[in-house]
């Protein structure tokens, strides 16, 4: 294993019952990657991040994390909070924004696990309390300039438009230090011209902020600019990986996504 | 109203004359209905924030102090009854802000919070009854124990939300009253504990209405704290994570959120608080008894957090005196007086689901530094 590598997954097996939802997943994603995950509806691709960051733990394989500092850690079985504070960060398919809270309490949430003051500190509101609040607010407020959102920070999140939701998701998993983030379906719901914003975006995150994103998308034409190299699951398998050329004249691919009658 | 009929004469009594009253009475209160309808349709964002103003400044500068005032004169002008009814308010007040931190902001619905205050009340009954310990050692022993059978009742029951917790605690409410109802050889059973001893202030002791007026100033103080207490919690890391945690408990995990460990703080908080007004409780009365401990008194804590509005102190205050005040005070109704606290009720959850006083969310200030 080189030291390059930031997320292996080694014979990664998940069954629901007897549903076999993953079966036997290798996959690697090295430094400064954007590494796409793609497959039809059900092939697994949302189990495996939830086997990545916690959720679920996996019947069978291993699930290895490289943190930038410390040393290798096995995740499997790691409580969610815990791989969180590893620095692996991610969004959700169906948004999961904290609805009732404003657009910059949601990012501020994301701070928590950077914070460190705890019930006595709140009531007494000490010194240090005091600059760790100030400190979780400022750093929220220029992520939502990162990405754009600092213009409606005192708006309450479920009241953002759908695009602009699916930005804060990416705030405020970005609040949470992440080196590696996992975008579940970022451009669900966007029209081209937001879903190319989100491309910038996510360029930018990895060229600028040092992640390396490992994203699962329907979006074919944002997949193809944006990923290094593309992993196609079909009935929790893996079918296929490479470059986004490899996989779009890969013949197994092409049979998973159009049918089996199509000779192509 | 209208038709009488006489069951032993079998007759059949038509009064026209009350049938005008009732299609007069149906008719005013179907126009009010109607209008209040119209109102809520009306009700924009607009209108909530000048409802609020106006709030707000009711409870600003000059009127604060009156308020103020007021509070701090209201015992020496009004009979021990009222104040005692006051006090027993106050109680409320400090319940309903202990439950709003477990309810309100964690939104960990607790069906058996009047557990805890009993076990408070008992506390000092029993180490009052057997060792003569005094009020203020029991005071905050009281929190620390209910504090711990809080930590006792979330261990278990982490894993569960909604529905499935709403029954394990309403079980662990009725659990500890039966408890406290068939341990008669520590307990007494239902006949309870009595000549519970007052509280005094640094050894002296006073009359019937000194100790009234002395437990409602401790009330007083009491409400305070837990204002000030609730305010900074919630405004703090703990405060937002509890937050969250009612919002999208598997999102907050994922950013990193201990969530056990937070729901465990807030349910040990919010215990502390009911440990703590178990205990004045006890000094008040100078006698408990499983009775007061039933599951209508944690009904009523929890109506008193939905009817003010979930995680607002301004609502919680307002609707505390309102559920202890008005069902005491519609004495006169007697029979009624239930009947009309709960109309009074659904009317309520009807035009204003949010509560009295709705909690905004905190907004903050940015200046433009940049470009």
């Amino acid at each position: 294993m080189s030291r390059d590598e930031v997320l292996i997954i080694r014979n990664l097996t998940m069954t629901f019952g007897g549903l076999k939802a993953l079966d036997n997943i290798n996959l690697e994603v090295r430094k400064g990657e954007i590494v796409g995950l793609i497959g039809p509806n059900g092939a697994g691709k949302t189990t495996i991040f939830n086997c990545i960051t916690g959720v679920y733990k996996p019947v069978d394989g291993d699930i290895f994390l490289h943190p930038p500092v410390g040393k290798a850690r096995r995740l499997n079985g790691m409580a969610v909070h815990k791989i969180a504070r590893l620095g692996v960060a991610r969004t959700f398919q169906n948004i999961r924004l904290f609805s009732h809270m404003t657009v910059l309490e949601n990012v501020m949430v994301g701070r928590h696990s950077r914070g460190q003051s705890g019930v006595i500190g709140a009531i007494l509101r000490d010194r240090k309390t005091k600059e760790e609040e100030e400190a979780i607010v400022r750093q929220s407020y220029a992520i939502l300039e990162k990405v754009g959102l600092n213009a409606m920070v005192n708006e309450l999140a479920k009241n953002l438009p759908y695009g602009d939701q699916r930005r804060l998701e990416i705030a405020r998993a970005l609040a949470t230090d992440p080196f590696l983030l996992l975008l579940d379906e970022p451009a669900a719901g966007m029209n081209p011209m937001e879903t190319m914003g989100l491309a910038n975006l996510i360029r930018g995150l990895r060229d600028e902020g040092n992640l390396t994103i490992l994203l699962i998308e329907h979006d074919m034409r944002l997949v193809m600019n944006l990923c290094d190299r593309i992993y196609v699951l079909d009935y929790g398998e893996k079918i296929a990986e490479g470059t986004p050329e490899e996989v779009r004249t890969n013949p197994q691919v092409i049979r998973a996504y159009l049918g089996e009658e199509c000779y192509a | 109203m209208v038709i009488r009929v006489n069951t032993i004469e079998k007759t059949v009594n038509w009064r026209f004359g009350n049938l005008l009253l009732v299609e007069v009475g149906s008719f005013i209160l179907s126009l009010l209905w109607q209008y209040l309808f119209a109102r809520r349709e009306k009700m924009t964002k607009n209108n909530s924030a000048k409802y609020r103003a106006i709030l707000s400044r009711f409870f600003s500068g000059k009127i604060r102090f009156v308020v103020g005032f007021a509070v701090l004169l209201f015992p020496f002008l009004l009979s021990t009854y009222h104040i005692n009814v006051l006090t027993t308010a106050l109680i409320y007040v400090v319940l309903g802000l202990g439950l709003n931190i477990i309810v309100g902001l964690t939104g960990l619905l607790n069906l058996g919070y009047v557990a805890f205050y009993a076990v408070g009340a008992y506390l000092y009954a029993l180490l009052n009854h057997h060792f003569g310990f005094t009020f203020w050692i029991c005071l905050p022993l009281g929190g620390l124990v209910s504090a711990c059978f809080g930590l006792l009742l979330a261990l278990p029951v982490m894993r569960l939300r909604g529905d499935y917790l709403a029954i394990v605690t309403l079980g662990f409410g009725e659990m500890t009253r039966l408890v406290l109802e068939n341990w008669s050889d520590l307990t007494y059973g239902p006949s309870g504990i009595s000549g519970i001893a007052p509280p005094t202030f640094l050894g002296i002791t006073f009359g019937i209405r000194g100790t009234m007026i002395y437990l409602y100033f401790l009330m007083v103080a009491f409400c305070l704290l837990a204002i000030f207490l609730v305010r900074r919690l919630r405004d703090s890391r703990i405060g937002r994570a509890w937050v969250a945690i009612r919002e999208d408990e598997e999102a907050s995990r994922a950013m990193g959120i201990n969530t056990s460990k937070a729901k465990s703080i807030a349910m040990m908080i919010g215990a502390a608080w009911a440990g703590m007004m178990g205990v004045v409780f006890a000094a008040k009365t100078t006698f408990v008894n499983p009775a007061s401990f039933s599951f209508l008194e944690s009904a009523m804590v929890l109506s008193i957090v939905v009817l003010g509005g979930i995680g607002s102190i301004g609502g919680i205050i307002i609707a505390a005196f309102a559920v202890i005040l008005l069902p005491e005070y519609l004495r006169f109704l007697s029979d009624y007086r239930m009947l009309a606290f709960g109309c009074a009720m659904v009317v309520m959850m009807i035009f204003r689901p949010q509560g009295i006083l709705p909690y905004h969310r905190r907004t903050y200030e940015f200046k433009e530094v940049h470009r």
